[in-house]
């Protein structure tokens, strides 16, 4: 097949996957909107998903509406689960969301190959076939950066303990495929500033300390500003690396 | 780019879906059940009755897809089912993907084994590790292994798989998978397929057989698993082949059915754990026995423990006898004393 050397090249350029991973129990209440920050980070090519925990039976319908929309604007994937489930869900939340973005690159270059409007959905079932096979195969070489933003405001601290449990089972996940990760983590709000780094870029999540379950402050959710200084985290990152090469440049083309 | 938690579907019986490239049409009859990525129906097509599984995910049907055709080039498989159709349904709010599959027509694993003797686990466990093992041979892992996915069809019985949301090509990060079943939940491994992947999900499916509610992991790791399998009777006769797949021990599926096939008697080589004589006699008695080992050690197990009940209650009366006679001989005493 005449694609298969297009696809390859696909995945010489896809180059690196940024995805935020909000994890939150409800409503912003102080600084920017956060749903203008997701569309921000969206406009520079890092994906914003947003897992919600619930309370009792349900979160509130504002932090509900809230939750979708910053996902929404943020090209990601949200999902509202109990804390029981969330191990489960941030894994397929994150795996899900980088399955989306690929198959975004792979319809680019389909149009570039058979026309604008062409996508693989367009594809007769035998053609989609071979298209998955690549989605796929990125999915498992392809780099990753993950920033996970955790809400630690009052209402939080319970469930602390299982949000660290779920990140540790999201990097077992992440780090059975070939491709590398990389994992960041803030809280917010932090304890001096409203945001606070927890973790700086390490392949390693299990390095996450013992202090982690134990965090826990006042009543603000500040949500937006957190949004806004992670997409500065990730811009640091490039730059600085960007001295030593810059193998990153080609991320920002193909998104 | 939103995702809905349930991908789920309701078409009312009766509803033609006609495919948009295929122009095949499919009768729906009834839901069968509904996963993370689509419903399965039942519905009725020219050639007779099919599964048919539909979503809105249609990349993951594609994907489900590319497993089974694969699966179709290999001879003399037929854990999962065979692939019919695979089309799209323009509908009036949109187009969606389904596939038509072969409909695989039984009761669940726990279902059936709840009607049966507890010496078809190893029958139908040996059936699985036997088409694990072709499975592994074409490089592929099969992932999502759990009661639910394992169908019983028969006479003759056979064990047979209806879902391939999970499979992976062997050496990737497996696609799918339920906590329970899974080694990286338990801490005992990672999500690597691999054969030891299925092998150890095998045992969990053995343990949700005397476990038909699951349980949570509390301390997780092995020592949970091996306390699990010893409060269970009909899992003690397992424990040692559970383990052994619980801690990635076995390097293939042909090795874990030799010692489920050793263990049922079936093999060349007697039973380790039997020794004792009274089995062989057994053995002889009753035929049937031949074939389950389980039950014949659990008998012998049993009378053992009724002797020595017996011994003890002895134990008891004799001591009951030996006071009374005391006694009286001191009452006796004491009487001839006084007067």
């Amino acid at each position: 097949m005449e694609l298969t050397h297009k696809w390859r090249g696909v995945m010489m350029k896809t180059g690196k996957l940024k995805q935020i991973l909000l994890i939150t129990d409800g409503c912003s209440n102080q600084g920017e909107d956060p749903i203008a920050m997701a569309a921000l980070a969206m406009e520079q090519g890092i994906t914003v998903n947003v897992i919600g925990v619930m309370e009792h039976d349900t979160i509130e319908e504002r932090g509900m509406q809230e939750i979708e929309d910053i996902a929404l604007s943020g090209g990601g994937v949200s999902q509202v689960v109990y804390a029981q489930a969330l191990a489960q869900t941030v894994q397929m939340v994150t795996k899900k969301a980088m399955t989306q973005t690929l198959q975004g690159v792979v319809n680019k270059e389909l149009q570039q190959i058979l026309g604008k409007s062409q996508t693989v959905e367009d594809l007769p079932p035998e053609k989609r076939g071979e298209v998955m096979e690549v989605v796929d195969e990125l999915g498992e070489k392809v780099s990753l950066d993950v920033l996970i933003l955790v809400d630690t405001s009052a209402s939080m601290k319970h469930k602390l303990p299982t949000v660290k449990e779920a990140l540790i089972d999201l990097s077992l996940s992440l780090n059975a495929r070939s491709g590398e990760n990389k994992y960041a983590v803030f809280v917010f709000p932090g304890k001096k500033k409203e945001v606070e780094k927890l973790l700086d870029w390490t392949p390693r999540l299990e390095s996450l300390t013992a202090i982690f379950s134990k965090l826990s402050t006042g009543g603000i959710t500040p949500t937006g500003p957190a949004l806004k200084e992670a997409i500065h985290y990730f811009k640091n990152k490039r730059s600085l690396r960007s001295l030593v090469s810059d193998d990153d440049e080609y991320f920002e083309e193909s998104i | 780019m939103m995702n809905t938690s349930k991908s789920l579907f309701r078409i009312n019986s009766g509803t033609v879906i006609k495919g948009k490239w295929h122009a095949n049409n499919y009768t729906i009859l009834k839901e069968l059940g509904f996963g993370a990525n689509g419903t399965v129906f039942l519905a009725e097509c020219k050639s007779g009755q099919v599964a048919l599984k539909i979503s809105n995910n249609g990349m993951s049907i594609i994907s489900e897809v590319n497993v089974l055709k694969s699966f179709a080039k290999v001879q003399g498989y037929s854990l999962g089912p065979s692939l019919i159709d695979v089309d799209d349904w323009v509908t009036g709010s949109g187009t969606v993907s389904f596939y038509v599959m072969e409909y695989i027509k039984g009761p669940e694993l726990l279902a059936f084994i709840s009607k049966k003797d507890s010496s078809w686990i190893n029958v139908l466990m040996i059936q699985l590790l036997k088409d694990l093992q072709v499975l592994h041979d074409h490089n592929w892992v099969f992932g999502d292994l759990k009661p639910e996915n394992l169908i019983i069809t028969g006479p003759p019985t056979k064990i047979r798989c209806i879902d391939v949301g999970g499979t992976t090509i062997r050496g990737r990060a497996i696609k799918e998978f339920t906590e329970f079943f899974d080694r990286g939940y338990w801490g005992l491994g990672t999500r690597k397929a691999e054969p030891s992947y299925d092998l150890f999900a095998v045992g969990m499916v053995m343990m949700n057989i005397a476990y038909p509610k699951r349980f949570n992991k509390t301390t997780g790791g092995i020592q949970q698993l091996k306390l699990m399998i010893q409060q269970k009777n009909e899992l003690r006769p397992f424990e040692d082949i559970m383990l052994k797949a619980f801690i990635g021990k076995y390097s293939s599926a042909n090795e874990m059915k030799q010692e489920l096939l050793q263990l049922s008697g079936g093999g060349k080589t007697i039973n380790r754990t039997a020794g004792a004589s009274s089995v062989h006699q057994r053995k002889k008695q009753t035929v049937q026995s031949n074939q389950w080992m389980k039950g014949t050690t659990n008998q012998s197990a049993k009378s053992r423990q009724l002797v020595k009940k017996r011994k003890k209650k002895a134990g008891v009366l004799e001591s009951i006898i030996l006071i009374i006679i005391i006694s009286l001989l001191y009452f006796l005493y004491i009487y001839g004393q006084l007067t």
